[in-house]
């Protein structure tokens, strides 16, 4: 039997972001659109999350300073107590309200997404695909790394179907998409 | 021999709790449909996916040559188990190099399969499920009852308990937040401390050299992000051809097991994080004697989703234990025969052949065609009950004989009403120990379909 063509692309959406901010929401997640980073910057700065974290580890600085040096990180460990952390995702996917999360950018750091308490997610300028078809077809897995589609908060449903939010990783995610 | 339905006497005779099993289940089907109406193409993925899993079973040596070959490129090691036995010392061999006691686990059937565990754990090794369902059923020294959901079987009562025993949690205490904030605390805790992370796969890329492994709470990304080795445990069975397949086996799923759009973390791993170690090991355990039978190939298609079993009529109203499989339900029951037919030859008969479970399989797996086939090679293997052989004998001498069977019927109808009930309930008629014979009609279906014809 032969390797079957595959689809390069499936259903599409009316209104991709708004599809995507729907899925995030049916997924225990929130999307907020923002203008600018300097918007993403002053809601940020409201999230009540954000209000009441300690530490705060960004690696966007536009966005917001932090108080976590991530540079000078060597062992994740180091990152058990984060309570909110400020990433990059590459494009968002209106079908799952899954973001791309590329490892390079993390590093070493690479727990910061999962460890922390609550993520925020920048997807900065908005790039929302129709379909996980579409997503394939622009990822390129050519050398060593890692990478994560992230469809909002960590969750269980293994105490008699009950969905809880916040199982060991980000008990909130919100993702922007900016512009 | 009748060991599935022994087995599930005890589950069904709580009849109670054998309908909130029933309904719990069947609450994810109902998530699966919603998810799965939502999709347009469905079907054609199904194809594509199914298409996709036939040709790389029907040139699965190559795939793995070049995914080992892709991935040592990319820096991982890479074992390969033939058996069980193998799987273990790898993984035994790989912690006492490293001197390494404490290992984080997410889920992962094939080291249920394997009884990692258990062989660790008689090393010293302290081997902790990460998974809140598993780390339910470790707890409470059982095995999971599902392959996506492994403790459907306990009431939140029953958690509550097992938690106030071992994580101090308030006696009484069964809100299930309460419980998973109590378990996530815990298990932070390992999290941190662990020496090495072990997964499993959910789909390996021949032609990266990657795989992909997904889970809901996390788990999976906290156990490798932290420690300085990651092993990830995988069947032959899992590999795709390309990366870009992932766009159909990733969109069929989460829906088909509990109705999400995709997971919440579908992780990415190509090459050890640098500075770590990374651990490749690919086991045959007897899927290579699967992939030799032409009539049961199919089978190694499965991508572990679930859905034939939130299905299942049976599956729903025994419970997973009932299988005393790795895998229960219907996949369970066409795999486990071909591990070892004796032992596990009631299971294909565990099932009612109304072929929801082919309905449901995201990858088109024929599942009740491949539970049927086994009923045969299991009959003719003489390893089903000599009743149950005896009485298809009969039943096929009747059928094909329309005189007897009409014979037979007018002998039924007359003398059924008088027979003793010691001969029309025997011991051996399975099937009349919870079913009433109705009241024997004044004539045969045929005599009256003759009559309101004419
Ligand atoms: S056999 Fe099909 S439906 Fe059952 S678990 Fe496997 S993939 Fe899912």
């Amino acid at each position: 039997m032969a390797l079957p063509e595959l689809p390069t692309r499936g259903q599409r959406f009316e209104d991709p972001p708004a599809q995507f901010a729907q899925s995030l929401a049916s997924v225990g997640g929130r999307c907020e659109r923002s203008p600018n980073l300097a918007a993403v910057r002053t809601a940020v700065a409201a999230l009540p999350t954000v209000l009441e974290a300690s530490k705060v580890a960004s690696l966007i600085p536009e966005v917001h300073a932090g108080n976590v040096p991530l540079e000078q990180i060597e062992d994740p460990h180091a990152l058990a107590d984060v309570d909110v952390a400020i990433l990059r995702g590459d494009f968002a996917v209106a079908e799952n309200g899954a973001v791309w999360v590329p490892g390079a950018a993390l590093g070493r750091r690479q727990a910061l997404p999962f460890i922390t308490q609550h993520l925020v997610l920048v997807v900065e300028p908005m790039d929302v695909v129709h379909t996980l078809h579409e997503a394939y077809a622009r990822l390129r897995f050519g050398g060593p790394g890692f990478g994560v589609f992230i469809s909002g908060p960590s969750k269980t449903a293994d105490i008699e179907q009950a969905l809880v939010i916040g199982a060991h990783g980000a008990r909130s995610t919100v993702v922007f998409l900016v512009g | 021999m009748n060991r599935h339905a022994a087995r599930a006497a005890p589950f069904i005779a709580d009849e109670a709790r054998m309908h909130w099993h029933d309904k719990a289940v069947w609450h994810v089907r109902s998530n699966r449909d919603r998810a799965v109406a939502s999709v347009p193409e469905w079907e054609a993925l199904r194809e594509i996916a199914a298409q996709v899993k036939a040709h790389t079973m029907s040139h699965l040596a190559d795939y793995l040559e070049t995914f080992e070959r892709n991935a040592l490129r990319l820096g991982a090691h890479v074992h390969w188990a033939a058996d069980a036995a193998e799987h273990n010392a790898i993984i035994l061999s790989i912690l006492e190099q490293r001197g390494v006691k404490r290992l984080v686990k997410s889920k992962s059937m094939l080291t249920e399969e394997c009884q990692l565990n258990h062989f660790l754990e008689g090393h010293g090794i302290e081997v902790v499920d990460t998974d809140l369902g598993e780390r339910i059923v470790q707890l409470a020294e059982e095995t999971p009852s599902h392959i996506v959901l492994p403790a459907i079987h306990k009431k939140k009562e029953e958690i509550g308990t097992l938690f106030h025993h071992f994580l101090k949690t308030a006696a009484g205490a069964s809100d299930p937040k309460y419980l998973t904030e109590a378990a996530r605390g815990h298990l932070r805790e390992k999290f941190l401390a662990a020496e090495v992370g072990l997964t499993g796969v959910n789909f390996a890329i021949a032609e990266t050299g990657g795989f992909v492994v997904c889970t809901n709470e996390g788990n999976a990304d906290l156990g490798t992000s932290l420690p300085r080795v990651h092993i990830a445990c995988m069947g032959v069975e899992k590999i795709i051809p390309r990366a870009a397949d992932l766009g159909v086996f990733l969109r069929l799923l989460a829906r088909s097991a509990t109705g999400q759009p995709i997971t919440s973390f579908t992780s990415h791993f190509h090459g050890p994080r640098t500075g770590t170690e990374l651990h490749l090991v690919i086991v045959d355990n007897g899927r290579s004697g699967i992939l030799a039978s032409e009539a049961h190939r199919r089978s190694l298609s499965c991508i572990r989703c679930g859905a034939c079993m939130n299905t299942c009529p049976v599956f729903r109203r025994t419970g997973g234990h009932s299988y005393d499989a790795t895998v229960p339900g219907p996949i369970g029951s066409v795999l486990a025969p071909a591990r070892d037919a004796a032992r596990y030859a009631s299971l294909p008969f565990a099932s009612s052949l109304c072929g929801s479970c082919t309905d449901v399989c995201p990858v088109k797996i024929d599942l009740h065609h491949q539970l049927f086939l086994w009923r045969q090679e299991l009959s003719s293997q003489h390893l089903t009950p000599l009743v149950k052989r005896l009485a298809s004998r009969v039943g096929s001498l009747v059928l094909q004989r329309p005189w007897l069977y009409s014979a037979l019927g007018w002998l039924t109808r007359w003398f059924g009403r008088w027979l003793p009930r010691a001969l029309l309930y025997p011991k051996f008629n399975a099937w009349g120990r919870h079913r009433e014979l109705p009241p024997m009609p004044p004539e045969s279906f045929r005599a009256q379909f003759r009559r309101r014809r004419a």
